[in-house]
């Protein structure tokens, strides 16, 4: 399943600045592995080594949030990477 | 390559070089903007290799890595990372790289991390790829050592190497005590009789203590000095129980702090920067004069240092890892770095001081390279 991510601006740095990139898989785990493929350490910032998702990120896959990384990407989706809003 | 202080703060990496002379310093960065720098740390064996403890509000925790002094960094493959969890046991995720150190002379390219959660990691390629060190992290008597936290959550710091002995380690962590291994991580033991842990029910128990900073003497590494959360402590091998030598300071003033730093070749000298920690422990200047205090005699007695710095109404935090040397004895330098951003520089081994930096983000530690 080919679909689109949108990458917030701190993870930029492992795309070369690109704010979509393209990526494939039938669930979220996959088109992560997908992504880490083309930006070698990309999903770490975001998933950590239990496979949960990181505390100030959020997935979505269009507009419905993920809460497990076996939930299902179609042909199409636009996948959400949200980096909370924390800092100061 | 000139020497230069590596200043790890709250939103980047910033450094520190000297004129000739050390009247004039230029400041240079920020390196990664927006990024919590933790330890920024030079690797003695090989100068121009250093490390970055580094992460983002938002991001997991990484390190990074360069190879020519600081001018470019590249991000380690395999970042310090808990193994997967087994079915029922408590999954751990390291939420931050808190202290680097680099491995023994002999030991090229071999690091070790530490963690919050209180967790230890080791690289033997200069950085690329780092492994938990299972003897540590999943040691049967770990979830006992690190019951106890800070409210920054448990840390792993203050990891020395024995000089002599690539096996034989030390590490500390908060709320936890110091530990020691003879078997190159493989099994760990508490070292903490004769340190006071007056927050504990039971102040007599083995471990649970809270070492702020302990420090090996590279010159004779029988000797450790420790600041802990209850006072100033050094203790000289074989023997098992730190003494406190604190007890020297003036009353008034009083041992507690975060780091202590050492003098490069003298066993006998280091340097405190006492805090106050009464009541809520606020962690400031004691009534607000800053001072750096020094021994030369291995503790028995304690000269004030405060030639420089303001007198009055000055509330400076310094942490544990942001006061270093430059390691140019006789004529040593000093210098640390305060949460409020100012780096101060401690002329003829603290005599007299001056602002060298000021309006930095919050600084994390303070570090040289030669």
């Amino acid at each position: 399943m080919s679909c689109t991510i949108r990458i917030p601006s701190p993870l930029r740095s492992y795309t070369a600045g690109a704010a979509t990139v393209a990526a494939e898989g039938a669930t979220v785990e996959e088109v992560l592995a997908s992504l880490e493929r083309r930006f070698a350490g990309i999903r770490f910032r975001m998933v950590d080594e239990q496979s949960r998702i990181r505390p100030h990120i959020r997935l979505y896959v269009n507009t419905t949030e993920v809460t497990v990384l076996s939930q299902p990407v179609r042909s199409g989706d636009v996948v959400h990477v949200i980096c909370a809003l924390s800092g100061g | 390559m000139t020497t230069a202080l590596w200043i790890g703060t709250r939103k980047g990496a910033f450094t520190l070089r000297p004129d000739t002379r050390r009247r004039g310093w230029k400041l240079s960065g920020p390196q990664f903007l927006g990024h919590i720098i933790h330890h920024v740390v030079q690797d003695p064996r090989e100068p121009k290799v250093l490390l970055m403890a580094a992460k983002t509000g938002h991001l997991g925790p990484t390190v990074y890595r360069s190879t020519d002094g600081g001018r470019k960094w590249r991000e380690a493959a395999q970042p310090p990372a808990y193994r997967k969890a087994a079915e029922g046991e408590q999954p751990r995720a390291v939420d931050r790289v808190f202290w680097l150190t680099p491995g023994h002379s002999s030991e090229h390219g071999t690091w070790y991390a530490g963690t919050s959660p209180a967790g230890l990691f080791r690289t033997e390629d200069g950085g690329e790829r780092w492994e938990p060190v299972a003897g540590f992290n999943d040691n049967r008597m770990h979830p006992k050592w690190v019951s106890f936290g800070t409210p920054d959550g448990q840390l792993t710091h203050s990891i020395n190497i024995d000089p002599r002995d690539p096996r034989h380690l030390y590490l500390a962590l908060s709320g936890g005590g110091v530990f020691e291994s003879t078997d190159g991580g493989a099994d760990w033991a508490p070292l903490n009789e004769g340190c006071a842990a007056d927050f504990l029910p039971d102040p007599t128990v083995p471990f649970g203590h809270d070492p702020h900073c302990v420090a090996l003497h590279p010159a004779a590494p029988d000797r450790l000095y420790q600041q802990n959360h209850c006072g100033i402590y050094r203790l000289d091998r074989p023997q098992r129980r730190w003494v406190r030598i604190g007890n020297a300071m003036p009353k008034k003033v009083g041992d507690i702090g975060f780091p202590i730093v050492l003098h490069p070749t003298d066993p006998q000298t280091a340097w405190v920067l006492p805090m106050d920690g009464q009541t809520v422990w606020p962690r400031t200047s004691i009534a607000g004069k800053p001072a750096a205090y020094r021994t030369s005699d291995g503790g028995k007695s304690w000269r004030r240092l405060d030639r420089g710095l303001p007198q009055s109404q000055a509330w400076l935090t310094v942490l544990r890892q942001a006061m270093c040397t430059d390691g140019r004895a006789p004529r040593l330098g000093l210098y640390f770095g305060t949460t409020g951003g100012e780096v101060w520089a401690g002329a003829n081994g603290g005599e007299s001081w001056r602002c060298i930096a000021r309006h930095l983000p919050e600084i994390y530690s303070v570090t040289h390279a030669a």
